[in-house]
């Protein structure tokens, strides 16, 4: 059965359907599915034993320890800091908000590579604070944080948009304080969304290079994140083994998806 | 729940706090920063003839990732949203992986593929073609970064807007192009808008997977992104910072256009308001054909099997939530 065919009452409509379908396919396929192949099948060039070394090297092992590590702290904090912002963006009034929401969203738009010479000018040697983080374990949590920004609090407001007032109403008129009503009945509904903010924020943070690629200072055993360590082994004409670790990579991004995907189908169960 | 005053201002100060620090001063800083040697300065520095065709690389790379792109898009989200077909799960989940892999993987991958020692890089060399450390690696790793952006603005629109109306243009004798000219794609030109949107500010701004396959050569294969990153290292910071500026600029462009697009404006997000981000399309549809006031939504495979126009007239209108 074609694509297409649920719209199409005529044959000719669901030929025309099955042939884009198929052109869009194979687009994905050559753009996404070769490329990504190529590391799966390639990081076991050198067979099973060089696959082993190159992932349990202690640089490597150091980079996706740190990697982890960090993109965990950054999507706990988004949870929090998220949460929080999503909350006032919802449901507070004050001037300038609408300035506020459009500039949640900048640091999508904003190249990687500008954003991390943006904070290295701010928190980096010549800070006008004073806060000199450059090539520290901090800086990088700082740049993840920046990026990942936008996540969880786009995930967050419109859930706590259409969130029903009724629910909370009721409760405060039974005698609860708002410390319990946001626990029993506003995070409970949030809860999904903030999840999956999280997650997705998680995985960018495990991927991210452009921004942290300047304020790292990239100091093996310190500094050190896994897609640097790639781009150095990829540098030092090492591609086998830089196959190797972004397997390591893929793996932990495919197990995000996945778990997203989860979480969706078990926030659309516990929505009803 | 009503927060207490107090309490009210404590949030809004923690969560302004949070984001002023985080982004409104790094940014300002930057064109403070940009600007502090005078505009003489920043002028020269974003002409110079490296940074003219970085400009140039950067906007051609993004003049044809984003069509391609916006094709695959638009044919994508019609088949994820209409159709059933075997692998369509599979499908969807590839769509997403460009959004979760490091863009120093796909570089990489690019590499493992087209590079001299690749899969198809013998046979492209013996022809001829350079794919890696040259301009068509950087339009393949930019395409590869941007392009879930358009398939998932737009899938999520033809699911809200729901196919009532491309049924009656199809029981109206209307053929499946007609159809979609005049009713599908009107209802998800905002999507698509704000999708190519977000390609282009992604296309712009890619680095990391550009840098890998590159080569940077200068007046060659060196973009803006890639442009700022060599200033930088070569402590021409003041250099820097001028790409930075104008590479931020940009952005502001991205944002203020995200805005611009109807249903994406904040006014949306009023607390009153129950409008989601994803109600727009319903709207504007509304709006421009004269849809009945209720939204009536039932699976497809239901109506695709045995519904025709009559008997779904004198259905109770019934709304469905959850699948979006």
């Amino acid at each position: 059965m074609s694509a297409l065919a649920v719209t199409a009452r005529s044959a000719r409509r669901s030929h025309t359907g099955a042939l884009g379908l198929g052109v869009a396919t194979l687009y994905l396929s050559v753009i996404v599915l070769l490329p990504l192949s190529a590391v799966l099948v390639r990081s076991l060039d050198g067979g099973v034993g060089a696959f082993w070394d190159a992932v349990s090297s202690r640089q490597a092992v150091a980079a996706l320890r740190f990697t982890l590590l960090v993109s965990l702290a950054t999507a706990a904090i988004n949870v929090a800091g998220g949460t929080l912002i999503a909350w006032v963006l919802v449901r507070d009034r004050f001037p300038g908000k609408r300035i506020v929401n459009a500039l949640i969203d900048l640091p999508f738009a904003l190249p990687t590579i500008v954003a991390g010479l943006v904070l290295l000018t701010l928190y980096g040697p010549r800070s006008p604070f004073g806060i000199d983080l450059a090539y520290t374990q901090s800086a990088v949590l700082l740049a993840l944080l920046f990026v990942t920004l936008p996540f969880v609090i786009r995930s967050v407001q419109p859930v706590l948009i259409e969130l029903d007032r009724e629910m909370e109403e009721a409760a405060l008129s039974l005698g609860a304080r708002n410390a319990t009503i946001f626990r029993r009945i506003v995070l409970p509904n949030l809860v999904p969304a903030i999840l999956s903010g999280a997650a997705l924020a998680f995985a960018r943070a495990v991927g991210e290079f452009g921004s942290v690629v300047l304020i790292s200072g990239n100091i093996p055993f310190r500094t050190q994140v896994g897609s640097v360590y790639v781009f150095k082994l990829i540098e030092s004409d090492a591609p086998v083994s830089a196959a190797a670790v972004s397997t390591v990579l893929l793996l932990v991004s495919l197990a995000v998806l996945l778990g997203i995907r989860a979480l969706g189908h078990w926030g659309a169960r516990h929505d009803r | 729940m009503t927060v207490d005053r107090r309490w009210q201002i404590s949030l809004r100060v923690l969560a302004l706090g949070y984001l002023a620090l985080l982004l409104l001063v790094p940014v300002a800083l930057i064109f403070y920063r940009t600007f502090e040697h005078g505009v003489g300065a920043v002028w020269d520095s974003i002409t110079t003839p490296a940074a003219i065709h970085a400009f140039q690389l950067t906007l051609e790379v993004t003049a044809i990732a984003v069509p391609l792109n916006t094709l695959f898009g638009i044919v994508m989200a019609v088949a994820l949203a209409r159709g059933e077909w075997r692998g369509k799960g599979l499908v969807n989940a590839v769509i997403d992986l460009p959004f979760a892999i490091s863009p120093v993987v796909i570089g990489l991958s690019l590499i493992l593929v087209y590079g001299t020692r690749g899969w198809l890089g013998g046979a492209l060399a013996d022809a001829g073609v350079q794919v890696i450390f040259s301009v068509p690696g950087i339009v393949l790793a930019t395409i590869f970064v941007s392009l879930p952006f358009v398939v998932r603005e737009v899938t999520p629109v033809l699911k809200e807007v729901g196919d009532e109306q491309e049924q009656a243009a199809a029981t109206l004798g209307a053929g499946g192009w007609t159809t979609f000219r005049r009713i599908t794609l009107p209802s998800i030109r905002w999507g698509v808008a704000y999708g190519v949107v977000l390609s282009v500010a992604r296309c712009i701004g890619e680095f990391g997977a550009v840098s890998v396959v590159s080569g940077k050569i200068a007046g060659q294969t060196e973009t803006l992104t890639l442009l700022v990153e060599k200033r930088f290292g070569n402590f021409d910071l003041a250099g820097a910072y001028a790409a930075s500026a104008l590479l931020a600029l940009i952005a502001l462009a991205t944002l203020l256009a995200m805005t611009a697009i109807p249903g994406r404006s904040p006014d949306d997000l009023r607390p009153s308001g129950t409008v989601s981000r994803r109600r727009f399309a319903t709207r504007d549809v509304r709006r421009s054909i004269a849809a009945p006031s209720h939204r009536v939504r039932r699976p497809a495979s239901t109506i695709r099997r045995h519904t025709t126009r009559a008997h779904r007239e004198t259905d109770p209108p019934r709304r469905e939530e959850g699948d979006t």
